[in-house]
């Protein structure tokens, strides 16, 4: 019996232990008529070497072709020791920090970490993660409706350049709480938040605004004046950020004319160390000034002292969570991601500050060079005439999900249709290339590119 | 000693990131950094070290028997982690075209129905990640479901007073205020309380069976008619499931929508904190409602059902499919139990908190229901020691932790006071569960002849015991070069 250790003579003591005939008896209290039958539904078990073979028949389903997809989620290098280290029993199988003492590594690390982002965000506090960026938007959006005692409406404003899927995700978890999430439009020639839209919201009672940068598109909002804007009409301003971008971009702890910042900072980690795995476990980040810090939701691990004065870590605050406050508590959170959260803090101190800046030019440089080639080719060109950074939105003259499937055919994921979010963009890819995208990688793109638009079957493939 | 006090300026040694920085001069200066975020400049070797020493400072169920109830602390298998990191999966952005994934998400049908069968449900959702976001979208498809009756006037969720804490602050996450409905000495929901505290403003109820007090909730039945007779709906917190599995079945039990903890029952690592995952399964009322993505297939091609296919959904909780390494090591998990496996699980895991019950009950400790039989887990309270000796569970589970066991849940629930909360789960052997049961009945005797060393521990770990409270009233939560 998998895992199950128990011999015929133990099972014998430990029922005459317990005074009963069989394990059987031990469901006495179960009413009989509601037994469960035979799951027949379910297979048999099967051994660890048929499970290999079985996954590594899926497994190698995927193609694993090149990948020039962002979008949210970012094919990057992520050193070898990162998730060995990782994957030690010791931090793998670990629980939750509740017993202090014993669990003194995942603390100190989940310390570092909250460092790490207040260091790469700018700002003064960090908590331990949430599940994911869409639903730390949600998580920060509720927060700035705690935050802002000015403010009634419990409206926020949200642009569309924010990432798609973290609108939708917000409107599922906030919608419950009487909240107004009020989308505000983009310049068509720019590709950033329309500040004249923005600005028409001036004088009415609007709880918080969001800006994404760099947003869905790839394009550098306007941080700095919409920053100052919202704060000089008492709005809460909420970013969401790309952490390997902070790197090298100003981070939102500085945005706004005199660099005071924004108040919360909301985002996903997966950038630093976390594999595409088919879509997660990737993690959440949340971060805020020393005004709001007991509003923010999920873990917090703070430094104190032993009984002897010697150093230590603790989770704290724990009064605003849900084991403590019930229906009081700032949001029902009791997980975060921990053992992500883990390769990305030894991810970070992996590649180091520089490392990082590397990273982050070289996928900009690498776009950039993919942008060229492209738009060189006829039925091409960038949709936006702005500044970009590492990700950019080009307009073909074709539908996009027909050039998409004649290149995933050749072993190339081109990019991210736009056509189905953002349906004025008319026939527009999301392209992205990060450090990892070779030029012999890119030229293949081109030249695969170029060939899907110049023949015939590249229209009849749309039938 | 922190990272960040192992970094010296100019510092690095490792062969990752390009070797040059390459050029961003078409970006505005005024949107870029002027200084280098202060992030640790180490060596690789540095990292390393310093991260493995880390992990040597950990509990985990690798190194120690780690009896937390409600927890399920059981082994986890390295071929789930090995087979759900192939680079197949691995590598898959998640956006990739659904033709070059049919690999991963075969897989995730396969979960989604092996899922149904265990708990008896019509549907399973593997999208939210967490239990708690599980019970979100559980209550949320409850709310849901009222609206699209057109009936506003279920503004309550019932909740009893034993309940986890996720239960009550989910449903005002909401929208709904809770009532609360106490629990009786025997383990038992109120009826009576019950049966006063319904009527057409009932949403629901939300139960967790075995309960938090360790037993099964016998009149499960009854409670069912009471909640659906005046229209509300049953939610089951999954939380006990390895009690249960594969012996009844929430949705036979009466349930409409219940989260599994995958994290908990099927085995993927807690990771020190995460990530989880809170699969939710529904009866056919409420599959319209159910969060994206679900797998669908159609002939012999899988694929996610979107908006469009799904109009009643409540939504998206993630960004993409969730924690989906998460659902995979779950996968494999079940692959390799199989049913009949599945159903050995609840059978050890009751085996083995009854065994450990009724050691307890011999070596003279005081169990908090001591007429009914354990589910998995079982409480001991420590009542008498904490008013006689002044001795109380926080300083047991301290002092356990010095004979090398994680202590149980603590203070856990709220109803029984100074409990320890015991779960061992099926993995265990009995030597292991002895051993334990020594090292506690060792304590109780030191707590008697030697209180004070009981209250001073641990003296064995890398910390003494910690000041929680200076914790929370000079916060220090992040390092900077400034405060030290």
């Amino acid at each position: 019996m998998p895992f199950i250790p128990h011999t015929e003579d133990e099972i014998a003591d430990m029922l005459k232990a317990i005074g009963v005939e069989s394990i059987d008896d031990l469901f006495e209290e179960i009413p009989s008529h509601l037994r469960a039958k035979e799951m027949l539904a379910i297979p048999e078990g099967k051994s660890e070497l048929e499970v290999t073979q079985l996954m590594q028949s899926r497994a190698a389903q995927n193609p694993q072709a090149t990948c020039f997809i962002g979008a949210g989620a970012y094919d990057h290098h992520i050193p070898a020791a990162v998730w060995q280290i990782t994957t030690r029993g010791e931090f793998y199988s670990a629980y939750t920090p509740y017993q202090a003492e014993a669990s003194q590594g995942t603390l100190q690390l989940t310390y570092e970490f909250q460092s790490m982002m207040t260091a790469l965000t700018g700002m003064d506090a960090s908590n331990a993660s949430l599940y994911d960026g869409a639903s730390s938007l949600a998580e920060a959006v509720l927060m700035a409706v705690r935050g802002n005692r000015k403010s009634k409406s419990r409206t926020i404003l949200i642009p569309t350049t924010v990432h798609p899927s973290y609108r939708k995700t917000t409107h599922t978890i906030v919608h419950g709480q009487n909240i107004t999430l009020q989308e505000v439009g983009y310049d068509k020639t720019t590709g950033v938040t329309s500040l004249e839209e923005l600005k028409t919201y001036a004088g009415e009672d609007i709880t918080a605004v969001v800006i994404q940068q760099p947003n869905f598109f790839g394009q550098l909002e306007q941080v700095d004046e919409i920053t100052d804007w919202a704060h000089e009409n008492d709005i809460l301003v909420i970013a969401v950020i790309n952490p390997l971008t902070l790197a090298l971009l100003k981070p939102p702890g500085q945005w706004g004319g005199d660099g005071t910042g924004v108040d919360i900072v909301c985002g996903d980690g997966q950038p630093l160390g976390a594999p595409l795995a088919s879509g997660g476990p990737y993690y959440g980040i949340l971060c805020t000034t020393k005004a709001l810090v007991r509003q923010m939701p999920g873990r917090i691990v703070g430094r104190t002292v032993d009984q002897d004065g010697k150093e230590g870590f603790v989770l704290t605050l724990q009064a605003r969570e849900q084991h403590i406050r019930r229906s009081k508590a700032t949001s029902n959170i009791c997980t975060n991601q921990g053992l992500v959260v883990t390769a990305s803090t030894i991810h970070m101190a992996i590649v180091g500050p520089e490392g990082l800046e590397n990273t982050a030019a070289a996928c900009h440089a690498n776009t950039n060079t993919l942008i060229e080639k492209l738009t060189a080719i006829d039925g091409v060109k960038k949709a936006f005439e702005a500044p970009y950074f590492h990700e950019v939105v080009l307009k073909l003259d074709r539908p996009v999900s027909v050039v998409l499937s004649q290149l995933a055919d050749h072993n190339i994921l081109g990019g991210f249709d736009l056509s189905q979010d953002y349906p004025e963009l008319g026939d527009a890819l999301l392209v992205c290339a990060t450090e990892t995208r070779t030029a012999q990688q890119i030229q293949d793109y081109a030249d695969r590119l170029a060939e899907v638009l110049d023949s015939e079957t590249g229209m009849k493939g749309a039938a | 000693m922190l990272i960040f006090e192992h970094s010296r300026p100019g510092r690095k040694g490792a062969p990752q990131a390009p070797k040059e920085k390459a050029a961003f001069d078409d970006i505005p200066k005024e949107l870029l950094r002027q200084q280098r975020a202060p992030l640790p400049e180490v060596s690789e070797m540095q990292a390393v070290r310093h991260y493995t020493r880390l992990s040597r400072k950990n509990f985990s169920i690798d190194t120690e028997f780690y009896p937390l109830g409600s927890c399920t602390m059981k082994y986890n298998p390295r071929a789930c982690n090995s087979l759900a990191m192939l680079p197949g999966f691995l590598s898959a952005h998640p956006l990739t075209p659904e033709k070059h994934y049919q690999g991963y998400l075969a897989c995730m049908y396969e979960l989604q129905n092996m899922l149904c069968e265990a708990t008896g449900m019509a549907g399973f959702s593997l999208a939210p990640m967490a239990g708690a976001q599980g019970e979100f979208a559980g209550v949320a498809m409850i709310e849901a479901y009222h609206r699209s009756r057109e009936d506003h006037e279920r503004k309550e969720i019932i909740v009893p007073d034993a309940a986890h804490g996720t239960n009550p602050a989910t449903a005002v996450m909401c929208g709904f205020t809770v009532k609360e409905i106490p629990t009786l000495g025997n383990g038992d929901v109120d009826l009576e309380a019950l049966r006063a505290a319904v009527g057409p403003q009932t949403a629901g109820i939300m139960l967790t069976n075995p309960s938090t007090l360790g037993v099964f909730e016998r009149r499960i039945e009854e409670i069912a008619k009471i909640i659906h007779g005046v229209g509300g709906l049953l939610y089951y917190d999954g939380a006990n499931l390895n009690a249960i599995l594969g012996k009844i079945r929430p949705g036979d039990m009466g349930f409409d929508v219940i989260h599994s903890n995958l994290h908990k029952t099927f085995s993927t690592p807690h990771g020190g904190g995460g990530p989880g995952s809170g699969a939710i399964g529904v009866s056919e009322r409420l599959k319209p409602f159910m969060p994206l993505p679900v797998v669908a297939k159609e002939g012999d091609q899988y694929r996610r059902l979107t908006e469009e296919d799904c109009p009643q959904s409540i939504g998206r909780l993630s960004a993409f499919m969730g924690n989906a390494g998460v659902l995979l090591r779950a996968y494999i998990y079940m692959s390799l139990l199989g049913r009949e496996g599945m159903v050995r699980v609840a059978e050890f895991a009751t085996l083995n908190a009854n065994y450990m019950m009724a050691e307890a009950k011999r070596r003279g400790f005081d169990l908090a229901i001591p007429d009914r039989r354990a589910s998995h887990e079982f409480i001991i309270t420590l009542k008498k020691q904490a008013k006689e000796l002044h001795v109380n569970a926080m300083d047991f589970a301290k002092r356990l932790l010095d004979l090398g066991y994680h202590a149980p849940t603590t203070y856990f629930p709220l109803l029984i006071p100074e409990c320890l909360l015991i779960e061992p789960t099926e993995t265990e052997a009995k030597e292991v569960l002895d051993g334990f049961m020594d090292a506690l009945e060792a304590i109780k005797k030191e707590a008697e002849t030697d209180p004070d060393l009981v209250r001073g521990a641990p003296y064995t770990l890398p910390v003494k015991r910690l000041d929680d409270v200076r914790a929370a009233r000079q916060l220090d939560l992040a390092w900077s070069a400034d405060t030290q």
